[in-house]
């Protein structure tokens, strides 16, 4: 698989993408730069964590105007994958390709720490190998990840099945005390209804590495990466 | 040469008075000039000269450190930070800095920038930060304002290192009374670079442009070295304007666009802009190479319009760069910084003049021997008196025997019940976890932190592309230095080493940042000078070079006694081989317990003492710096033949704080008896005592003969405790209820208090 990174100037997460692109998964990995258009014919865009253009203002909303998300929008409209993880999942709602938007934390602090999630849908080309309410462990690291929409957004979401992940305890269980930042039903990560954007606010692209200790991010990139295989 | 006189209204005494200078350093500089100096030149010289830049009160003192070894590739005082040698074509670099004085009046933007100040240091040199740390003390954490302090400088930390990217792995947060005005807020950061490719602060080639880029200039932070070098006072907060404000998008742009710029082969030396802005760099750059720099002020890229000669000169405006370029090659330079859509412009040009001449369109207004400036040139050197602090005879009459030994025997719902003191240790907010703290910076970012889900006393991360990790900690108990400067020096150096080698980590090199009051008084004197002793001592003995680091005085309100003396160590050492990663945990229930080193019957300076007794005059605990060594030696043999499960050293809280942080992770439990020949021992010094050289590991059972039959090879004294369990726990057969309800404690005591 052929997988574009975008690089925008404060994207910090950029390189444990690439990282785990290549040296994880053995795939081709291209760096494109926020002033280019050109998508260098990807498989998938990738949008990493970081402060896209210092996120002063709200995460996401100048990064949606830069010139590659141009052709990220173009190339998401036609079915082509788009994947983004934290300021990307931002700058997925920002750019209107993903329903909802990311609300600075109830706490109003920023938290990075390891959470547990649910899959909600294995319906998905980023969890279909997941089994349905097993639990993963897998990091977050934000300041703006409450996730928030309109009701009728949500049943949307609900009956075409783009929740595709929620915070949980280490048991499963969805509750209060294991939603990190105060999220609409704990929802941590969903897909547009064309099923070919991805956002989500943990980073598993952090935990596919046994030497540091925790691989359950793994599966997300295993079940992407089966299915262009086949 | 330029024999023209700068124009410009010439300096009075009490101007330079006004800026921090002495009246016989005044008549320096107009011996150094051969006449009155302008307004501007005395401002230069000012902040220069000031503790913060010139190390005036302290270098004689800093060069007695031993600083030569093996690794180092440039030894302290040579570079921006120290730089050692680990293997496959890679260096490490790092540095610690103080951002105290900044942080007291502006908590968030104080600590923000003295995050932003310290990873300039590493990438200024072509190294690429990888991990950052910091040692944070504030007072009461009772009062209102210590609450106000903390949350600020927490959330400055987190959101510049957040955005900046680079993960913070590991501190240390204190809190006592000593620091209720004056908090401390030191910052380290450790890079990564290639041998052969970093840059040095230089400023060779006459006829070289010199380019300023970053952020623009501003009014922010005019004569902050100055401010940081004299004691906090209620007048403080007009100082406002001292205080600098940081922008961490612009530090990470610089950061990638020095990067590429290293890249290319245009660039003859490279600096940040910290303390004392232009003036600084400059100066500095043009002395280290014996050239001279022409600077023309009115080309610097500004923030606002109407700035005088010497505010450009003097501001502290972060997030900027100044770079010495190859003649001829300025298109590829400007490339690189358009591509990261940077400000910038050239400043000037490398002479052979030796003086640095600073002009404002087109008019000479400093013209300045740069020598003369800098530390190891002109910049002056005192030779400060000192004497035994006076507080040293009541720590002197310190008699154990006056505080009564806690009882097993006493109903466990009870006060002075050993249970209960145990957790009240388990809460107090220098022993608790500082999970609210640290979860609010990014430490996962990079994907090199090995320390995340497997804990282990020093901060560990990985190498990428090659089988090594390193290992960090930052570590100073400053009341074992208040009580005894020389040991608790020593001690400060030993723990450091103790949590790396407790991490699998061979010790490699030291950064220190020296925090102490007022150096004019003689007893906050003697603390700097008998500190610094002890940490050589113990230095030289681990083989552990000092490679740099800062210095701050001045730790102190202008009504109140100076802080405890505090030289917080930053060490990194290297792991071969990251399978060795050690951790602190438990695995199984099963497992024997064992402490290597002998229990005394001592308390001195515990937190036991002085947080639950509330004794504060106690000398430093047991220490000996030879059987810390052997203890280290012992625990790395035991680490690398895979003989033990767990290693971590006994520390703040004493034994049973270090059992019960080994079982939490885990959720596993301990049943642990005084050993049978140390009957004597005192309850209170067996469970809490602090003595040094001691350590707390779990091995296998069916390994225990091998592991005793190695540690008495090596003389090295043990005792065994009892074993790892999946029960309450239990001391000498007393319950001392679950694992889970001391980590509800643990765990959650200092939120409570900060929420």
């Amino acid at each position: 698989m052929k997988v574009g990174v975008l690089v925008f100037p404060g994207s910090n997460c950029d390189k444990d993408a690439v990282w785990a692109f290549q040296n994880m998964f053995g795939q081709e990995v291209v760096e494109l730069w926020h002033k280019d258009t050109d998508l260098q014919g990807v498989d998938l865009v990738f949008l990493p964590g970081g402060f896209s253009y210092g996120d002063y203002l709200r995460s996401g909303a100048i990064a949606r105007f830069s010139p590659i998300m141009q052709s990220v929008i173009e190339f998401a409209n036609k079915g082509g994958l788009v994947w983004g993880v934290c300021n990307g999942f931002q700058i997925l709602c920002e750019s209107g390709l993903l329903p909802g938007a990311l609300l600075h934390n109830d706490h109003q602090k920023f938290n990075c720490k390891n959470i547990y999630l649910t899959c909600e849908s294995s319906n998905s080309q980023i969890t279909n190998k997941i089994k349905p309410q097993s639990v993963l462990q897998i990091p977050i690291a934000h300041g703006e990840g409450r996730f928030y929409c309109d009701e009728f957004t949500l049943t949307t979401l609900k009956s075409n099945e783009q929740i595709l992940f929620k915070y949980c305890d280490a048991d499963g269980n969805i509750s209060n005390d294991a939603n990190p930042n105060g999220s609409l039903e704990n929802i941590a990560g969903i897909c547009n209804a064309g099923r070919n954007v991805f956002g989500m606010m943990p980073h598993p692209e952090r935990v596919v590495d046994a030497e540091i200790y925790n691989t359950d991010g793994r599966i997300l990139f295993e079940s992407l990466l089966q299915l262009v295989e086949a | 040469m330029n024999q023209s006189i700068p124009s410009g209204n010439l300096a009075t005494l009490e101007q330079a008075q006004q800026l921090g200078l002495r009246p016989e350093e005044f008549e320096k500089i107009k011996e150094i000039l051969g006449r009155t100096p302008t307004f501007t030149e005395m401002s230069i010289y000012s902040v220069m000269w000031s503790e913060h830049c010139s190390y005036k009160n302290s270098i004689v003192w800093l060069k007695t450190l031993p600083k030569k070894g093996e690794k180092m590739l440039a030894e302290a005082g040579e570079e921006n930070a120290g730089l050692i040698d680990i293997g496959d074509g890679l260096a490490c670099c790092f540095k610690i800095e103080s951002h105290n004085h900044p942080s007291a009046i502006e908590p968030y933007q104080g600590a923000a920038t003295g995050v932003g100040g310290i990873n300039r240091d590493i990438f200024s040199m072509g190294a690429r930060p990888i991990a950052q740390l910091n040692s944070l003390r504030f007072g009461n954490i009772e009062n209102e304002r210590t609450k106000w302090l903390v949350r600020g400088v927490v959330k400055g930390i987190g959101n510049y290192g957040n955005a900046f990217g680079i993960p913070t792995v590991g501190g240390e947060v204190y809190f006592d009374d000593c620091y209720q005005i004056n908090p401390l807020v030191n910052a380290m950061s450790v890079g990564i670079a290639k041998v052969g490719k970093t840059v040095s602060a230089i400023a060779e080639g006459v006829g070289n442009p010199v380019y300023i880029f970053g952020s623009a200039t501003g009014k922010d932070g005019i004569h902050g070295a100055a401010f940081a070098s004299k004691d906090i006072s209620e007048d403080s907060a007009k100082d406002l304007p001292s205080v600098q404000v940081g922008d961490p998008f612009w530090e990470k742009l610089i950061l990638e666009a020095s990067m590429e710029l290293l890249e290319t082969d245009a660039i003859v030396g490279m600096q940040d802009m910290g303390a004392a802005g232009i003036t600084c760099s400059t100066s500095e750059m043009s002395a280290k190479s014996g050239t001279g720099m022409k600077v023309w002020l009115d080309k610097v890229p500004m923030r606002q319009e109407g700035m005088k000669d010497w505010e450009i000169l003097l501001s502290e405006s972060q997030e900027r760069m100044l770079v010495i370029v190859k003649k001829g090659m300025e298109a590829q330079v400007e490339k690189v910084l358009e591509k990261w859509d940077l400000t910038y412009n050239i400043i000037g040009e490398v002479t052979d003049s030796g003086r640095v001449q600073y002009y404002m369109n087109d008019e000479l207004r400093a013209d300045i021997p740069g020598e003369s400036l800098v530390l190891g040139g002109g910049a002056p050197v005192y030779h400060r008196e000192y004497t035994e602090p006076k507080y040293f005879k009541e720590i002197a009459q310190f008699d154990m025997n006056d505080i009564p030994d806690l009882s097993f025997t006493e109903n466990n719902s009870s006060e002075k019940s050993v249970q209960s003191v145990a957790k009240f240790l388990a809460a107090h907010p220098n022993i608790a976890s500082k999970r609210w703290v640290y979860n609010q910076y990014d430490s996962m970012v990079g994907t090199i932190n090995q320390t995340t889900n497997a804990p282990s006393d020093a901060s560990v991360v990985k190498v990428k592309g090659t089988d090594k990790s390193i290992a960090m900690t930052v570590d100073c108990n400053s009341r074992f230095v208040w009580a005894d400067p020389f040991v608790g020096g020593q001690i400060a150096v030993a723990e450091a080493a103790r949590n790396l080698v407790c991490a699998g980590a061979e010790p490699a090199a030291i950064t220190n940042c020296l925090n102490f009051g007022n150096p004019y008084n003689p007893e906050v004197y003697y603390q700097f000078v008998y500190a610094i002793k002890g940490m050589g001592e113990a230095c030289k003995k681990f083989d552990t070079p000092v490679t740099g680091g800062n210095v701050s005085f001045y730790n102190q309100s202008s009504d109140n006694d100076a802080v405890f003396p505090t030289p917080t160590i930053g060490m990194v050492g290297l792991i071969g081989d990251n399978k060795k990663h050690m951790t602190m945990d438990f695995k199984n229930a099963g497992d024997v317990i064992y402490m290597l080193g002998n229990s005394k019957n001592d308390i001195g300076s515990s937190h036991y003492l002085a947080h639950y007794h509330k004794v504060q005059y106690s000398p430093a605990p047991y220490f000996n710096l030879d059987e810390e060594h052997q203890l280290h030696k012992a625990l790395l043999g035991l680490i690398n033949g895979n003989h033990i499960e767990s290693a971590h050293d006994v520390s703040e809280g004493g034994l049973f704080i270090t059992l019960l942080e080994s079982a939490m992770h885990r959720n596993l439990s301990f049943d642990v008896s005084t050993p049978l020949n140390k009957q004597n021992l005192r309850t209170d010094a067996f469970l809490f005592g602090e003595a040094q050289g001691r350590a707390v590991i779990s091995v296998k059972s069916n390994n225990c003969i091998q592991v005793e039959s190695y540690l008495s090879g090596l003389n090295m004294p043990f005792e065994k405790l009892g074993t790892v369990t999946e029960n309450t726990i239990q001391v000498n057969e007393v319950n001392f209820g679950k694992t889970a309800d001391f980590a509800n404690i643990y765990n959650n005591s200092l939120a409570e208090k900060l929420a």
